[in-house]
C-alpha cells in the first residue's frame, strides 16, 4: 500500500544535482502500475526526460514515453511525458481563455510573449503551474485529452519551490479580477490539498540536508503539503556498524583478513591487505559523516526512502531498479 | 583496462598560479561539481606561495564560509585568518551578494529619489533577484569592480573567481548577452519610443497591445511596467558598456579559465560544451579539473574476482567477523574498482574528443572540505 494514497500530483524538488530528475522518473515508473496512467512533467527547459529515456527532445505536447514498472504478474501501466515551456504555455493560455485575434499575434510580434515570460513578476511560474494544474484536473475545456491517475513533476530546486507553487502570492500584484486571478486561487486549492505532495530529494551531505530542512520549513510555513524525503546516492552498506568502528579506530585484524583472503583462494600480497584496510578506513569516515546526516534527515520527521548509488550510472534498466525500490519502500 | 585509456596532458596548476602574468582565474562548471571549493583552494595555495590574492566566492557552504571569515555578507573582501604568510603573500575573501551588487549599481547611476523608485519597482525586483543570468552578470560586475580597484591601488595581483551554481557553465558567458538582449528587446524599445522621439513610432499596434495587457494584467501592473521601462534607459545604458568591458577583461591573456567537472556524464558533457565555447569566444582556457574522482585501489584484483571471493567467503560463513569483515571489504573493493573503471572510461572519452585539454584530477576526500586544512589538501591534489 502506498504512503500517499490520495496524491494525484507528486512534486519532486531538492538541491541541484541531488537526483531530482532521476527520482521523478523512477517515481513515475513506480506509480504506473497495472491500469495506471502517469504523466511525467519537466519545466526547466533541460530535456532531462528525453536524455534519461533516450528519446528525441520532447515538444510541448504529451507523448507516450514507456510502460511503467510491471507488478509481480508482469502487468504495467503507461508513462507519458510533457515538456512545459512558458512561451508555449502562454500562447496556449491566450488561445484558450482570450479570443485575442489580432492582438494575440501582436503580442508575439512586439516581443511581449518573451517579456511576459521572463520578467513580468510571477507570470512565468503561473503559466508553468497552470499547465500542470490543467493536466491534473482535466476538465471539459480539454475534451478528448488523456486523463492521468497521477502527475509527477520534476520541479525547480528547493530554493525556488515555494515561490513556484505559491501562485496566489505571485499574482497578488496582478489584476484583482479576471481569469488569471481566479485561476491562481483554484490552483492554490489543489496545491494545498491532500491531492498534492512535495517530496524532497537529498544526499547525505551537509549542504543538501540543510537545504532540505530549510525547504520543509518554508513549505510548511506556506501551507504547502510536504511529502517524503528521498535520500539518494547512498553508499554501499556492506560493513555493519561494529566493523566500521573497528576500521575507524584502526583495530581491524590484518592477519585474520589475510587468512580469509587465502581461504577464498585469492593470491594475497601485503599490498592487497593494506589496500583493503585503507579502503575500509576511508569508507568508515565517509559513512560516519553520512550517519550524522542520516540522523538529521530522520529528525525531519517525514517518511524517508533511500536509493543506492548505482555504480554503473543511470540507464533505463537502472531507472526500473530504482522504481522497484521506491515501490517496495511504499513511496508508490 | 589500461589499453583503451587515452591520457590527457597534465595541467600544471603551480605554474599557472605562480606565473605573475596570471591576473584572473575563473572557475566554471555545472552545479555542485566543486567550483567554490576549487576556487578557494587555488586562492589559498597561491597566497601561501607568495601572491596577493582575493577570492570572490558565491554561496559557499556555511562552515567553509565561517572558516574563511566571510560568513557575513557585506560585499567587500576581508582578510582570511590563518593563511601562512611565510612566502610573502596574503588572501582576502568575499562572498557575492547579488542583489546588493545590483542595487549598488542602480544607486551609483541615478539620483537618490530615482534610485528609490527603481528599487521599489516590482519588475526591478524580479530582474535583480530571479532573472536568469543576473547572478552571473553580477559576478562579472563585481569582478570588474575589484579588478579596477586592484589596478588603481595595487591591492591584489591575483583575483580568483567562483561562478554561480547555474545548471550550465555556459550561463556564465551567456548572461551579459541575455541581459542586454532583454534590455534591448523589441518590447522595451517600443515602450520607450514615445519618450524618445517621433510619435509616429507609436503605432496603432501598441494601442491594441496595451489594452490587451490591461485586460490580462490590470492597470497597476502596466503603470509599474512603464516606470520600470522609463528607468531602464537612464540606469541601464551604462550596463551594456560595463558588460562589454568585463567581457574584454575575460578575453585578456592575463585571464585563465578553469573548467571544473565531476567524473560523470552530465558534468563532462557540460565541460565539453564549455571548452568549445571558450574557444569560439576566444577566451583563454587553461584546463580541466576533474574533481571528486574515485581513487583506484592498488594491486590488480579485479571487481569480478573480488565479488566472487566475497560470495565464496560468505557462503562458507567466513569473512564476517567485526574485526575481519573480509567479505564486506572485498565488496567495497569491487564497487570501488567498478567506479574507477567507469570514471576512467568517461574521462578517456573526454580526452579522446578534446586531446589538447590539460587536465588535473582531484581525488574525492573522505570528508567534506570545510576548513583551511581541507583546502590545502585539495590544493595539494590540484597541483599533484
Ligand atoms: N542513484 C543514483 N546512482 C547513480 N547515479 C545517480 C543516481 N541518481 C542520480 N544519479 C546521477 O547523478 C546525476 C544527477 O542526477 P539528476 O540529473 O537526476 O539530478 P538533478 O537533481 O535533477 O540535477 P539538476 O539540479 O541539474 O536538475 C546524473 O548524472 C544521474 O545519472
Ligand atoms: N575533492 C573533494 N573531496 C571531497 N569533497 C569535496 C571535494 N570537492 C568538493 N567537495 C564537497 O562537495 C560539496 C560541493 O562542493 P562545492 O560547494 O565546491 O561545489 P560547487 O560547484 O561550488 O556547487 P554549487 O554549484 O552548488 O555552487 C561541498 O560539500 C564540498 O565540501
Ligand atoms: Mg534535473
Ligand atoms: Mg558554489
Amino acid at each position: 500500500m502506498s504512503d500517499w494514497p490520495k496524491a494525484r500530483l507528486h512534486v519532486v524538488t531538492g538541491k541541484g544535482g541531488t537526483g531530482k530528475s532521476t527520482v521523478a522518473a523512477a517515481l513515475a515508473l513506480a506509480l504506473a502500475g497495472r491500469g495506471k496512467n502517469v504523466l511525467l512533467c519537466e519545466v526547466e527547459g533541460r530535456q532531462g526526460i528525453a536524455r534519461m529515456f533516450d528519446v528525441d527532445p520532447l515538444p510541448f505536447e504529451e507523448r507516450r514515453l514507456t510502460s511503467g514498472l510491471p507488478d509481480a504478474r508482469g502487468r504495467a501501466g503507461t508513462v507519458h511525458a510533457l515538456h512545459i515551456d512558458p512561451e508555449s504555455a502562454l500562447l496556449e493560455y491566450l488561445a484558450l481563455y482570450y479570443k485575442l485575434g489580432r492582438a494575440g499575434r501582436a503580442l508575439d510580434r512586439f516581443g511581449i510573449i518573451e517579456f511576459a515570460t521572463t520578467i513580468a513578476p510571477g507570470v512565468r511560474d503561473v503559466l508553468l503551474t497552470g499547465k500542470i494544474y490543467e493536466a491534473v484536473d482535466r476538465n471539459a475545456r480539454n475534451k478528448g485529452a488523456t486523463t492521468y491517475d497521477a502527475v509527477v513533476l520534476d520541479a525547480p530546486p528547493t530554493g525556488r519551490i515555494v515561490q513556484f507553487l505559491n501562485v496566489s502570492e505571485q499574482v497578488a500584484g496582478l489584476a484583482k479580477v479576471g481569469p488569471i486571478r481566479s485561476q491562481a486561487d483554484t490552483m492554490m486549492g489543489l496545491f494545498r490539498s491532500a491531492r498534492t505532495v512535495v517530496h524532497l530529494v537529498t544526499v547525505l551531505e551537509e549542504m543538501p540536508v540543510q537545504e532540505t530542512g530549510d525547504g520543509i520549513a518554508e513549505l510548511t510555513a506556506a501551507d504547502l503539503p510536504v511529502g517524503g524525503v528521498v535520500t539518494n546516492l547512498v553508499r554501499p552498506q556492506d560493513l555493519p556498524a561494529p566493523a566500521l568502528a573497528a576500521a575507524r579506530s584502526g583495530s581491524l585484524d590484518a592477519a585474520a583478513v589475510r587468512a580469509d583472503l587465502d581461504r577464498a583462494g585469492l593470491d594475497v600480497g601485503d599490498a592487497l591487505v593494506e589496500d583493503l584496510l585503507g579502503l575500509a578506513r576511508d569508507h568508515a569516515d565517509r559513512r560516519e559523516l553520512e550517519e550524522t546526516q542520516r540522523v538529521r534527515v530522520a529528525g525531519l520527521e517525514r517518511p524517508t526512502y533511500e536509493l543506492p548509488r548505482l555504480t554503473g550510472g543511470v540507464d533505463l534498466g537502472a531507472l526500473h531498479d530504482l522504481a522497484r525500490s521506491l515501490r517496495e519502500q511504499g513511496m508508490a | 583496462m589500461s589499453a583503451d585509456r587515452v591520457p590527457a596532458p597534465a595541467l600544471d596548476v603551480d605554474a599557472l598560479i605562480d606565473d605573475p602574468a596570471t591576473g584572473i582565474i575563473v572557475c566554471c562548471g555545472a552545479g555542485g561539481v566543486g567550483k567554490t571549493t576549487t576556487s578557494a583552494a587555488l586562492a589559498l595555495r597561491a597566497a601561501e606561495r607568495g601572491r596577493t590574492v582575493v577570492v570572490l566566492t558565491i554561496d559557499p557552504a556555511r562552515r567553509l564560509a565561517q572558516a574563511m571569515g566571510i560568513a557575513e555578507l557585506d560585499n567587500t573582501p576581508r582578510p582570511v585568518e590563518g593563511v601562512d604568510p611565510a612566502a610573502g603573500g596574503r588572501l582576502d575573501a568575499m562572498m557575492l551578494d547579488m542583489k546588493r551588487t545590483f542595487d549598488e549599481v542602480v544607486e551609483s547611476q541615478a539620483s537618490p529619489e530615482k534610485a528609490r523608485q527603481i528599487l521599489d519597482n516590482p519588475f526591478y525586483q524580479v530582474l535583480s533577484s530571479s532573472f536568469a543570468g543576473t547572478q552571473e552578470y553580477m559576478a562579472m560586475e563585481k569582478l570588474g569592480q575589484i579588478h579596477a580597484a586592484a589596478q588603481a591601488d595595487d591591492t591584489y595581483d591575483l583575483i580568483v573567481v567562483d561562478t554561480p551554481p547555474s545548471r550550465s557553465a555556459l550561463d556564465f558567458l551567456d548572461a551579459p548577452e541575455r541581459l542586454s538582449r532583454f534590455l534591448d528587446g523589441r518590447f522595451i524599445r517600443l515602450m520607450l519610443a514615445p519618450a524618445r522621439g517621433p510619435a509616429r513610432l507609436m503605432t496603432a499596434g501598441l494601442g491594441i497591445v496595451t489594452s490587451a495587457l490591461t485586460r490580462i494584467l490590470g492597470a497597476q501592473v502596466l503603470r509599474d511596467l512603464q516606470t520600470f521601462v522609463a528607468a531602464i534607459d537612464t540606469v541601464f545604458g551604462g550596463f551594456r558598456q560595463r558588460a562589454q568591458r568585463t567581457y574584454a577583461l575575460l578575453q585578456d591573456e592575463r585571464t585563465a579559465f578553469l573548467v571544473v567537472a565531476a567524473p560523470e556524464p552530465d558534468a563532462l558533457r557540460e565541460a565539453a560544451y564549455f571548452v568549445e565555447r571558450l574557444g569560439e569566444d576566444r577566451m583563454p582556457f587553461a584546463g580541466l579539473v576533474v574533481n571528486r574522482a574515485s581513487v583506484a585501489p592498488a594491486g590488480d584484483l579485479s571487481a569480478d574476482e573480488a565479488a566472487g571471493a566475497a560470495d565464496r567467503l560468505q557462503r562458507s560463513g567466513a569473512g564476517v567477523d567485526d574485526h575481519a569483515p573480509t567479505a564486506g571489504l572485498l565488496r567495497l573493493h569491487a564497487d570501488q574498482v567498478r567506479l574507477v573503471e567507469r570514471e576512467t572510461r568517461l574521462r578517456s572519452g573526454f580526452a579522446a574528443s578534446h586531446p589538447h585539454v590539460a587536465t588535473t584530477v582531484v581525488a574525492a576526500l573522505a570528508g567534506d572540505v570545510h576548513d583551511l586544512d581541507g583546502l590545502r589538501r585539495v590544493g595539494d591534489l590540484l597541483a599533484e
